[in-house]
């Protein structure tokens, strides 16, 4: 394994007019996208959403009725994926279980006709590199999930592909295993610089680990954005609403000014010209409880409260708002917040700052 | 420390109770085997157990080996072994030939047609044996439908010899053994994800060699399953060589069957019985040493 590869430029990928339709179902409806070198870029979306056929396209193994894919200058679309060259960790990781972990390794590399010594030296680094050094003789029986995981991973890289598929490769793991290896991949992308396109269905996930994040719905890209700009300013319900808790109101966008049942909304952005479908996001971590009635320039909302869930380090509350949604708020535990919920059934007035009031299009 | 205090306290921790129940509920699981093991115990092992006594009664009535010695001696013997061997082992090789692409495509197949498949493979056993026997002698003899087919097409002027010999023999019983490797085979491939044979198409393996460094390996526990059915079904038959050998192929079964109805010799009969069933013994635990069945079957495709 050459560990030195971060100065190269791995290729870049792509994707022009993908479609790809089962009877009258788009599973990829017109899909472009440009995925640069070096670049980690997920694909975030609902089950059946088309994000792994988008993944499968890539690698081969699934015939899009039309478009281009390019890797650099190359156009890949009638390629075998055995002519790929890219590295792929497959959802169950599909290691060979008649082969132990060495010869899984090796596999790759035998079918390139690399020479034995080198073979050796290389499977040696490969596992080093994930951690596994000295688990060489086991059969793939032997191993743990997290293990396994991890020699899927050397042997989508030990060939060193300039690009890197991962469809769901965390997800059967524990919630504590997934998120030490979200954060061993990232190194590993840092140290190898594959162009890297990976797949989950978990919006932290995708949040913790991706240069962007591609939010994918009914065969469509919904957004294409880092995830810090996608979960504070969603262009849509949808990806709102799938990246993060949300309430959602109705809002009234005119001359410039968007009200909410008649009472105008302080913006840090000038609001969407389109005065149809749009909707105020309330975010549960943006709302702040104001005790003391609307202050400043936040925009207040009214209701009373419903329920408080403790939940140890965060306290869930939900009211209902006099707007007529069911609104959540979250907070720390802190004293002096937790002091200032009214009982169950009290007026309770929320507060939210202009940065945070952010107008969503309702999808049609 | 509050279970001890109880306990000391003399409340009743039923330890003596919940493992009498523990054990009453392992004998009503294993009563369950209870009917099958008295059948097997009524129509195998008595039997067998008969059989071997038997062997071991002389012509006298007295304890002897002159039925083994007789077995040893003789020549006409050791060629009936050879050509039962013989006949099995061929039969066990044109099922795999034939068996293995047909049951490969058949689990290529979507499932529905997977399973129509599947009922034309096992038509055939819906019909006697002894039908499907006569049949192939309908087909094969000299004036039969093939031979008739194949002068009338001109590609053969004098009918072909298929039946009455060792030829015949071959086509009836692999005909009725195919079933026997294919539904084994089909299970363990079925079994194989076909994400491995995708993992192979990525690391840059082509259609062959991802067949012959994945599928295949990975088949293996369910080829060898049916082979070895195929075989030691094959050692014993007896339908078959009787129509289609024509009393040119003499296998073991019909050697018992004369010693028994011919000549009521049951100390010959069951000699030759035992020395079959030690055979076929033999060959099998050489098999499963040879093939190591049993790490190829807990490496089988059925993986996490």
């Amino acid at each position: 394994m050459n560990t030195n590869t971060a100065g190269r430029k791995a290729l870049p990928i792509t994707i022009r007019g993908v479609t790809k339709t089962y009877g009258d179902i788009y599973a990829l409806d017109d899909v472009d996208l440009d995925v640069r070198s070096s670049e980690f870029i997920t694909l975030l979306g609902p089950s059946g959403s088309g994000k792994t056929t988008l993944l499968m396209v890539l690698s081969g193994f699934n015939r899009p009725d039309s478009g281009s894919v390019k890797f650099g200058d190359t156009e890949v679309i009638r390629l075998s994926p055995h002519k790929r060259d890219v590295g792929m960790v497959f959802q169950n990781y599909a290691l060979f279980p008649h082969m132990d972990v060495n010869n899984n390794l090796a596999f790759p590399l035998k079918l390139r006709k690399v020479g034995g010594a080198d073979i050796a030296e290389r499977v040696k680094k490969a596992l080093d590199l994930v951690q596994l050094g000295g688990l060489g003789e086991r059969r793939i029986s032997q191993l743990s999930g997290g293990q396994r995981q991890r020699v899927a991973l050397a042997r989508a890289i030990i060939f060193e592909p300039q690009i890197l598929l991962m469809d769901e490769p965390l997800s059967a793991l524990d919630k504590n295993l997934r998120e030490h290896m979200q954060i061993e991949l990232r190194r590993l992308h840092e140290m190898l610089g594959m162009t890297t396109v990976y797949v989950t269905h978990d919006q932290r996930e995708a949040l913790t680990m991706s240069d962007r994040v591609v939010v994918v719905n009914h065969g469509k890209l919904m957004q294409i954005d880092e995830p810090k700009q996608l979960y504070e300013r969603p262009l849509s319900k949808f990806v709102a609403d799938f990246i993060g808790e949300s309430t959602f109101l109705p809002v009234v966008v005119a001359n410039g000014q968007a009200t909410v049942n008649g009472r105008s909304l302080s913006l840090a952005e000038a609001p969407p010209s389109d005065d149809s479908h749009q909707l105020l996001l309330l975010r549960p971590e943006k709302l702040e409880i104001l005790p003391d009635g609307p202050t400043g320039n936040y925009n207040c909302f009214t209701g009373k409260v419903k329920d408080l869930v403790y939940q140890g380090e965060s306290f869930l509350l939900y009211i209902d708002l006099d707007d007529g949604e069911e609104a959540t708020l979250r907070s720390p535990t802190r004293r002096e917040v937790l002091d200032a919920v009214p009982d169950r059934g009290g007026d309770i007035t929320l507060g939210l700052h202009p940065e945070d009031t952010i107008i969503v299009s309702e999808d049609v | 420390m509050v279970a001890i205090s109880q306990d000391t306290m003399g409340v009743v921790l039923n330890a003596h109770g919940l493992a009498s129940d523990e054990r009453r509920e392992r004998w009503m699981v294993f009563g369950l085997c209870g009917p099958a093991l008295f059948l097997i115990g009524i129509v195998m092992v008595v039997p067998v157990a008969w059989l071997f006594g038997l062997s071991f009664v002389g012509a006298d009535d007295t304890l002897s080996w002159e039925n083994y010695e007789r077995l040893w001696q003789s020549k006409s013997y050791a060629r009936i072994f050879k050509t039962t061997f013989e006949v099995a082992f061929v039969t066990t090789g044109i099922c795999m030939l034939i068996g293995y692409p047909l049951t490969y495509m058949m689990a290529q197949l979507p499932r529905r047609a997977a399973n129509i498949a599947m009922i034309t493979v096992l038509l055939p056993f819906w019909t006697s044996l002894l039908v499907r026997t006569y049949a192939w002698l309908v087909l094969l003899q000299r004036k039969g439908l093939v031979n008739g087919w194949l002068i009338d097409a001109g590609i053969i002027d004098t009918p072909l010899r298929l039946v009455h010999n060792f030829t015949g023999n071959l086509i009836g019983m692999s005909q009725i053994m195919l079933p026997f490797l294919v539904l084994p085979l089909y299970a363990s491939m079925r079994a194989i994800d076909p994400d491995y044979v995708k993992a192979a198409a990525n690391l840059g393996a082509g259609p062959i060699a991802a067949f012959w460094r994945v599928f295949f390996p990975l088949s293996l526990p369910g080829l060898f399953a049916g082979m070895l059915l195929v075989f030691v079904l094959s050692l014993g038959f007896f339908v078959t060589p009787v129509v289609l050998g024509g009393g040119r192929i003499i296998m073991v079964a019909m050697r018992i069957e004369k010693s028994i109805s011919l000549y009521s010799n049951w100390g010959a009969a069951s000699a030759l019985a035992v020395v079959l069933l030690v055979l076929t013994l033999a060959c099998l635990v050489v098999a499963a040493k040879l093939l190591k069945l049993d790490k190829l079957q807990s490496s089988g495709g059925s993986e996490g």
